[in-house]
């Protein structure tokens, strides 16, 4: 039912421009901004938690340091290192998209998957790890010393801000795995391929969530040690 | 139904008055925007209505001068409703330094109030007139909220924490109490009332009640019988900060904060004695969560206050002398409220 | 530009193929992608929601015609101011205008073939529609009883009704809001036709794009509050309940953040219709067009820097107090200009008592008493005594029922002809309109006299005082049920044995209006060019309206 005007057919089946666009430009801009629009949503998103946090460590500090003591600082560094890799092999990805290899897009997204199921295994153990030590909220929740009620809430925005995350790689990792089969069927080309770059900025979002989320959680009580 | 069918709430309190003045300024401003906004739509629909079909007006795009002007007067008009209103508000939050103390305990679905002399009463609650009253309010459960509609007053009694409200009352009477935070099935039976009585009336009433010692002895006893003592104490030995002089003064706290020793602290000290550890103690305290109720953490309260006010101005033991008392302000001399609500002999009785 | 305002004269023949013949069959509205269709699949879920919601409003004014609580058991009464707030609030008012009227006309008034993503636009409707399910399932089953505002910590510990089903339906439904605002953003932004620059754009697109920052700003807040409920009650992570170290009165801050500014969300599009109703019926251009446009990106600003006004007895700081008063009546004076931009409008103007027009004056005159009592809940002192009292439903019901379904209702019937290609009877259609107002404000506008005497909101008995007031509201919801009722019935009827529309039967400037009623699919023949001001009337007009 669309009359593609400006593009002769064999453009218009190349590029996939949909029916309601009047140029590959215009969808391109749709889509960017669609997703810049969502990362706000995201960011408020999280800002529900991000405020939460600090009104309740306000309220107090020392327990929220102390408890951050519980933290594997080891395994959250090198999870930390495990997710900025990964953004720079979806960046690649992007660059492998733009300049049309694809050999190299199919590799980079596939490392990115890698990198995003290295990330949630080695948070499966910390939560392993810290349920096993009672630091699970709720009634079997166990913590040594004074400062229990804080170190509860602690671990509450804990596991509430980290699970967020978490669920945001699990999509993420999703919708990378999906652009993977694309790619494989060869639906991208240097013309086309805006789904590779918004979902980019996606995952640089994600990125920077946990870069927020590493100090707040494991660094703050590093100083008293 | 009723035969009665008022438009316009008792005013019954210092504050009333106040607020009930500005209410009126705002409807007379309401009222003229109202009426102008009205008015101009009517007379435009009708002068300008449409005549014929090929009816063509003149273009007008706007005038600046015009939208500067309707900004900026409602905008000065909007900066007066402001500043009284604050003016109100920050009266509201200030209650006088002599005032009576009642504390108060919500919850599902009942007012629990406690005098200092240890008079307790539940959904009523009986003031002596022309003095100043603050409530020290809390809740068991929800959130609820004290509010005394010829008083104009209103607070959420939040879990938790202390919340305070004042009033003074100028007319003897009977006034509805209502909670007005939803707070469960029966929100609509935590009403009560407030008694308003003559000064007299209410030395009366405080004279045959059934309070068994003042509250601050209360807590005495309760501090006693949890033996408190053995390590807040004056001596060497005490363990635990001394308490004597305490109240109000400000605390030197372990991780270099300060803290005022106010009601909310002392509840949380005793609660969650860890939260906030006092400097060169250590963090030694039991929990008395679920060993004490919220009314006997008042009693403690009003005990460690004693501490500090060997002679309370705020009535911990018995009122001043009548004499001593602000002038009742009286707006004429019949009883106020509805009539048949001024029962003197009633009022001495109490609820359990 | 005469060319272009006579509208190609396809509504005298059957029409070729209008979105409505395009397809038939449900499957062909189930999968459609069309957001005129979508815009329709909304209207028929949200007239059923609220009709729903009202017949909760009609149950709660039966049980308070009495002052004895004798109708229904007090868990009863609870659960139903509940629902009716949760269904009117959520199901209702927030996708009312910008999902139905919003989705039909944005595209079309920019020149546009469709949203920017017609999938997604679907797929906004089918969340809308799971997350009705899931609070219809919690009303089904018993229903919850915390009120629409989930006050922590009676939600989180002591209601033991359905709260995480109601809960969960309104948090997949904000997803629906959320995509549905971020269409329109990037639509408005990218889709516009050549010619048609910002300040040519209508000013329901205007205030559909400060309504569609709200969506997307405030909605997530919402949904990570209920989210932290949600973890409260069934994980007990304790960040409201006091028991649990948490704190009540953060929940209230999370809540209102969002929930004021979805006040805005509910009249924003509605000062939008009228925005654009004021001008068709008085043939004039808008007066001080850039302040009004300007003016709804303020409201939808300020409205975010509001929120604390609703806890100034709850506990908060003085001073919060007085940060949040000032900037209440900050957020007042662009409303009040555009009400005083409205009326100006009119002024000189050639005014046309038809049915929108008169939902429009209905507006602006039930707005302009919302908008001023709203002046009495910023003012400190009086808030006080207010807060929580009839005072406040009599006047955010003045707000959200005067001024957001008038709007609603005015815009319903200004762009009937254009929808379903028929015209409404006109004669009902104004009686209608006048049950509406005077069973509206028999309605509501007592609840302020009782709402001052201090009768609390939420209350299933009374003290017997009040009742004379109770009964005038009661008399007045039951005109007032009449008078929805009756575009409910004419409005299908028209459908069927209206008379045709012609393309603009109102001799309107907006682009909607020059392509044929009901609008083909791609809405129009060919990519329209923009070369004239917004509701620029010139004598050619004319001749188009009277042809």
């Amino acid at each position: 039912m669309a009359e593609p005007k400006p593009l002769s057919r064999e453009e218009y089946a190349a590029s996939r421009l949909q029916h309601h666009f009047v140029s590959m430009a215009q969808q391109r801009d749709a889509s960017t901004l669609a997703m810049w629009v969502f990362l706000v949503t995201e960011i408020l998103f999280f800002g529900g938690f991000f405020l939460t946090y600090t009104v309740y460590r306000w309220q107090d500090p020392v327990g929220f340091a102390h408890a951050s003591q519980h933290m594997d600082i080891v395994l959250g560094t090198v999870n930390t290192a495990v997710l900025i890799i990964s953004s720079l092999t979806m960046a690649m990805a992007v660059h492998s998209a733009a300049t049309g290899r694809r050999k190299a897009l199919l590799g980079y997204l596939s490392l990115t998957i890698l990198l995003g199921f290295a990330f949630l295994g080695i948070k499966a153990v910390e939560y392993t790890d810290h349920i096993e030590h009672h630091l699970f909220p709720g009634p079997s929740f166990h913590f040594p010393g004074p400062d229990k009620p804080a170190a509860q809430m602690f671990f509450s925005l804990y596991f509430g801000m980290t699970g967020l995350h978490a669920l945001h790689m699990i999509i993420g990792i999703g919708i990378v795995g999906t652009l993977l089969v694309m790619a494989w069927r060869g639906r991208f080309t240097p013309e086309y391929h805006s789904p590779i770059e918004v979902t980019g900025l996606y995952w640089h979002f994600v990125d920077i969530v946990w870069i927020f989320l590493f100090p707040l959680l494991y660094l703050i009580g590093r100083h008293l040690k | 139904m009723r035969g009665d069918f008022p438009l316009f709430p008792d005013s019954a309190s210092t504050i009333a008055s106040q607020v009930d003045h500005l209410y009126f300024y705002l409807l007379a401003v309401s009222g003229f925007f109202s009426v102008l906004i009205a008015v101009l739509v009517i007379v435009f629909a009708i002068k300008f209505r449409r005549r014929s079909e090929t009816d063509l007006p003149p273009t007008i795009h706007g005038s600046m001068l015009l939208e500067v002007v309707w900004s900026v007067i409602p905008l000065g008009i909007a900066l007066s409703f402001f500043v009284w209103g604050a003016k109100i508000y920050f009266r509201m939050n200030r209650p006088p330094d002599d005032s009576l103390q009642v504390y108060v305990v919500a919850k599902q679905w009942m007012w629990k109030l406690q005098h200092a002399d240890g008079t307790r009463e539940i959904n009523e609650l009986h003031v002596p007139l022309g003095r100043p009253v603050e409530l020290k309010m809390t809740s068991e459960d929800v959130i609820h909220s004290f509010f005394v509609p010829a008083f104009r007053i209103k607070k959420d009694v939040v879990p938790g924490r202390y919340s305070t409200v004042w009033f003074q009352a100028t007319k003897p009477g009977r006034y509805h109490l209502f909670c007005t935070q939803y707070c469960g099935t029966n929100h609509a039976k935590m009403v009560g009332w407030v008694d308003v009585l003559e000064p007299i009336d209410y030395q009366n009433w405080l004279a045959g009640g059934g309070g068994s010692g003042s509250l601050a002895a209360a807590g005495a006893a309760l501090f006693q019988q949890h033996a408190c003592n053995s390590c807040h104490r004056p001596d060497s030995q005490a363990r635990g900060p001394n308490l004597e002089g305490l109240f109000g003064k400000t605390v030197n706290l372990s991780n270099g904060r300060t803290v005022v020793a106010d009601e909310s602290y002392i509840r949380e000290s005793i609660l969650n004695p860890t939260a906030k550890i006092v400097q060169g103690f250590q963090p030694l305290m039991p929990t008395y969560q679920g060993l004490i109720s919220e009314e006997g953490v008042l009693e403690l309260i009003a005990y460690i206050r004693s501490l500090s006010h060997p002679n309370p101005a705020a009535g911990t033991e018995m009122l001043p002398p009548t004499n001593r008392m602000p002038a009742p302000i009286r707006p004429g001399l019949e009883p106020g409220g509805r009539p048949d609500e001024s029962r003197p002999a009633e009022e001495r009785e109490r609820k359990p | 530009m005469s060319a272009e305002l006579t509208p190609p004269r396809l509504d005298e023949t059957p029409p070729r193929a209008s979105y409505l013949t395009a397809g038939y069959g449900v499957k062909s509205w189930l999968l459609t992608r069309d957001h005129k269709r979508i815009a329709l699949l909304y209207l028929a879920s949200i007239t059923f929601f609220f009709f729903l919601g009202g017949l909760f409003a009609l149950l709660i004014r039966l049980e308070l015609l009495t002052p004895e609580g004798d109708l229904v058991q007090p868990e009863t009464y609870n659960k139903l101011f509940t629902m009716h707030g949760i269904v009117m609030v959520f199901f209702f008012l927030i996708p009312s205008i910008p999902a139905v009227l919003g989705n039909f006309f944005i595209p079309m008034m920019i020149g546009a073939k469709d949203l920017a993503f017609p999938r997604l636009n679907l797929l906004s409707w089918y969340i809308y529609m799971i997350g009705g399910l899931f609070t219809l399932w919690a009303v089904v089953h018993g229903g919850v009883d915390t009120g629409w505002t989930f006050y922590a910590p009676f939600s989180t510990v002591s209601s033991s009704s359905h709260v995480i089903p109601a809960a969960l339906g309104i948090f997949i439904t904000g997803f629906s809001s959320i995509l549905t605002g971020l269409n329109f953003i990037v639509t408005i932004h990218t889709m516009r036709a050549p010619g048609m620059t910002w300040f040519r754009l209508p000013l329901f697109v205007w205030s559909h794009y400060a309504t569609s920052l709200i969506f997307v700003l405030g909605t997530p807040v919402i949904a990570v509050t209920i989210l932290l409920v949600a973890l409260e009650r069934v994980l007990h992570l304790g960040f409201f309940d006091p028991a649990l170290g948490g704190d009540p009165v953060l929940f209230q801050h999370l809540f209102w953040f969002y929930s004021h500014p979805a006040v805005y969300i509910m009249v924003l599009p509605a000062m939008g219709v009228v925005s654009e109703i004021v001008p068709t019926f008085a043939r004039k251009s808008v007066f001080g067009y850039r302040f009004v446009a300007y003016a709804s990106v303020a409201i939808a600003v300020l409205g975010f820097l509001v929120w604390g006004h609703h806890m100034f007895v709850s506990g908060q700081s003085v001073y919060a107090g007085l940060f949040f008063s000032l900037l209440s009546f900050c957020v007042a004076i662009p409303s009040a200009v555009k009400v005083f931009n409205w009326t100006a409008t009119m002024y000189k103007g050639s005014i046309s008592w038809r049915t929108p027009m008169l939902y429009a004056f209905g507006f602006v005159g039930l707005f302009t008493i919302g908008g001023l009592t709203g002046l009495f809940l910023a003012t400190l002192g009086v808030d006080v005594h207010v807060h929580d009292t009839y005072f406040i439903i009599a006047h955010f019901h003045y707000i959200m029922v005067g001024g957001a379904i008038m709007g609603y209702l005015g815009g319903i019937h200004y762009w009937w002809p254009k929808m379903s290609g028929k015209m409404y009877p006109e004669g009902l259609a104004k009686f209608a309109a006048f049950v509406v107002f005077v069973g509206f404000n028999l309605t509501f506008f007592p609840q302020f006299i009782v709402g001052y005497l201090g009768m609390p909101r939420r209350y299933h008995s009374y003290p017997p005082e009040f009742q004379v007031l109770n009964v005038m509201s009661t008399a007045g919801a039951s005109i007032l049920g009449f008078g929805y009722v009756l575009p409910l019935a004419y409005l299908f009827w028209s459908m069927r044995y209206g008379k045709d529309a012609s393309s603009n039967p109102w001799g309107a400037t907006g682009l909607e209006w020059r392509t044929p009623s009901p609008p083909p699919t791609e809405n129009f023949p060919v990519t329209p060019v923009v070369d004239w001001e917004p509701y620029e009337y010139r004598p050619k007009t004319e001749v188009a309206a009277v042809g």
